[in-house]
């Protein structure tokens, strides 16, 4: 059993990444770092970059949790990617930050946390950043 | 003085609001395109040419100008916060800019250029008000053959000097000159027509433009959109320190005087005085180890030549109707879309026009330096939208735009074939700038021709005419020569001068 933490570059993503680590211990299980980004941006601010990725290494390592990063740069959603994730490889918690979104901003762009709190099989933990 | 006078009233018809409007509304679309990779102002000036036609000359042109220098501000927030070149007068932007933001000093990087670009601008524009005029005189005098002499110079200039190969600008060219004949010529004949109606009065060139330029960069990026992002490197408010300006102001100045004189000759263009700007400021720099670390002096020189050799095109367009660049020639596009002939005769019979035109550079300049010095950040989250929002969003209006010059569906089917050649162009690495100036340029310089040919009573001596022409026909024998020149007589001079 692993538990999955959708990681971003931001305080939200830091605060997912702490209540993972949280649960790793409690539950004595592996953390699995996602980080993803559709990629067809010239810019993305969510994908995360060489130093970001190595301080998520380094505060796990801290944390002495078992661990494994993976960044999916495949065209695809957020939602999607993780949605596919749980479904192959056995997850029993998945981790997210959230925030508010405004009624038209959800309406436009969509909402990866609710796409992923509708869809995995398993328990999500939505985190608000600190 | 009298053209100072022209200049003033120039202000005084600029300084309405709406055309003030106008101006904003052209340098923010400017800036946001030269942000952009890939999208750069040939294309939206091409695209926005269906709506000019709602907007009366000046206004169009108002906002033609403003998106042209645009492009050449916004290029450089890009090439410095990504490390992508907005636009290919940018790449060398990149190259010091880029190092100087991963140094924590993107604020400066983005000061220096959008200052350089903004007093580049302004010299490089009071030496258009200079040296328009006089070049206008000088070509009223010149007759048909020597109309014919230039615009092949203008052809042989964009063709064989930029782009790596000259077998691919000809090609390229030759396509253009094809389907710059097609219609009905001047006796009467149809050519190329193949039967088909709807070409008897030739291809607009909106369809042509739009086609190239739009549809072949969107079926490009579509057909190899790579999955990656960059990351933006975040950035406060752009300023400068005192050792800063010491270190800019001279690269500005001399990148003005690289990019200005290359803007205004056939070929030119904005990518060689940068290169070369930066080349000089390398050498003559105090600080040469920084180069390649983040100098600014790389900056400053080759963002001033570009604005510089923005300002340059507009000598040659306005004075004597030739496009050395792809913007200038969709631009001229738009004055023959007016009914207006671009030529020497410009300034005399569209007085008003070109002076308010000229006016409006200098308050689109000033519009810039306020829209971009404290908005770089802001103009940097334009590259977080995903691309195939954006190309879907071109072709959209491309195909609006092209199905409103005529109401035509012929003309979509005519768009789509073009966008394929501007597909293949590019997948082959034709160079686009000859077949856009071959398209505009072809049937000016056939007119010319014919009139030479009429005046010599069909002697072909009439092709000739006089000195001016002589001396042109030898810029074009050099121009094809060269390399033949570079290895017969340029390379054995050099080695006796080694060995000697």
């Amino acid at each position: 059993m692993t538990i999955l933490v959708g990681y971003v570059p931001s305080p939200l993503g830091e605060a997912a990444l702490h209540a993972a680590i949280e649960q790793a211990r409690f539950r004595n299980e592996p953390v699995l770092v996602v980080n993803t980004s559709r990629g067809d941006a010239y810019a993305d601010p969510r994908l995360a970059q060489e130093a970001d990725l190595e301080r998520v290494t380094r505060e796990l390592v801290a944390a002495g949790v078992p661990h494994d990063v993976r960044q999916l740069m495949r065209g695809r959603d957020t939602a999607e990617e993780i949605v596919e994730i749980c479904e192959a490889e056995d997850v029993s918690l998945v981790v997210i930050g959230i925030r508010h979104r405004t009624p038209v901003g959800k309406l436009i762009m969509g909402s990866s946390a609710q796409e992923i709190l509708l869809r995995v099989p398993c328990p999500v933990l939505a985190v608000k950043a600190g | 003085m009298e053209n100072l006078g022209n200049l003033l009233d120039g202000f005084g018809h600029v300084l309405t609001p709406m055309n003030l409007l106008i101006a904003l509304l052209g340098v923010t679309i400017g800036t946001a395109v030269g942000v952009l990779p890939g999208i750069g102002p040939a294309m939206t000036v091409a695209l926005l040419l269906p709506v000019a036609y709602g907007m009366g000359p000046t206004s169009a042109l108002i906002m033609f100008c403003g998106i042209f220098y645009g492009g050449m501000y916004g290029g450089s927030t890009t090439s410095i916060l990504l490390n992508t070149p907005g636009e290919s007068s940018s790449v060398v932007t990149a190259i010091e800019g880029n190092k100087m933001a991963k140094a924590g000093r993107a604020a400066q990087a983005l000061a220096t250029a959008a200052i350089g670009s903004f007093v580049a601008g302004t010299i490089a524009t009071l030496l258009l008000v200079l040296v328009a005029p006089p070049v206008v005189k000088f070509a009223v005098s010149l007759g048909s053959p020597e109309y014919l002499a230039v615009m092949l110079l203008a052809f042989v200039a964009v063709t064989a000097v930029l782009g790596a190969s000259r077998v691919r600008g000809f090609a390229s060219l030759l396509l253009g000159l094809i389907i710059g004949v097609i219609g009905v010529d001047q006796t009467g004949q149809q050519r190329l027509t193949f039967g088909i109606p709807q070409l008897i009065d030739g291809i607009d060139v909106v369809v042509v433009a739009v086609g190239i330029f739009a549809m072949g960069e969107a079926l490009w990026i579509a057909a190899h959109l790579r999955r990656k992002s960059g990351e933006v490197i975040p950035v406060g408010q752009p300023w400068m320190g005192r050792e800063d300006w010491k270190r800019s102001w001279k690269p500005w100045l001399r990148g003005t005087a690289f990019g200005f004189p290359f803007g205004a000759v056939p070929a030119g263009g904005a990518e060689i005085p940068t290169f070369l700007s930066y080349i000089t400021e390398k050498k003559l720099s105090k600080h040469k180890a920084e180069f390649g670390k983040g100098a600014i002096e790389g900056v400053a020189g080759p963002e001033a030549a570009n604005n510089a050799s923005a300002a340059g095109t507009l000598v040659p367009m306005l004075a004597l109707g030739l496009p050395t660049n792809a913007t200038a020639a969709v631009m001229l596009a738009a004055f023959e879309q007016f009914g207006i002939q671009p030529g020497p005769l410009l300034f005399e019979q569209e007085s008003t026009l070109v002076w308010t035109l000229i006016a409006s550079l200098f308050i689109g300049n000033l519009l810039l330096l306020v829209l971009n010095l404290p908005l770089a950040p802001a103009w940097a989250r334009l590259l977080r939208i995903p691309r195939p929002y954006l190309y879907a969003g071109i072709i959209f209006f491309a195909s609006m735009g092209a199905y409103a010059v005529n109401a035509q569906p012929f003309d979509l089917f005519l768009l789509l074939a073009l966008g394929l050649l501007g597909f293949g162009m590019r997948r082959f690495g034709l160079p686009i700038l000859p077949l856009i100036v071959g398209i505009i340029l072809g049937p000016r310089a056939e007119l010319h021709g014919r009139r030479a040919l009429q005046l010599s009573g069909g002697e072909l001596h009439g092709l000739i005419g006089g000195w001016v022409s002589w001396v042109i026909y030898a810029a074009i024998a050099v121009v094809l020569l060269w390399p033949l020149i570079g290895r017969f007589v340029v390379r054995p001079l050099r080695g006796r001068l080694v060995t000697g």
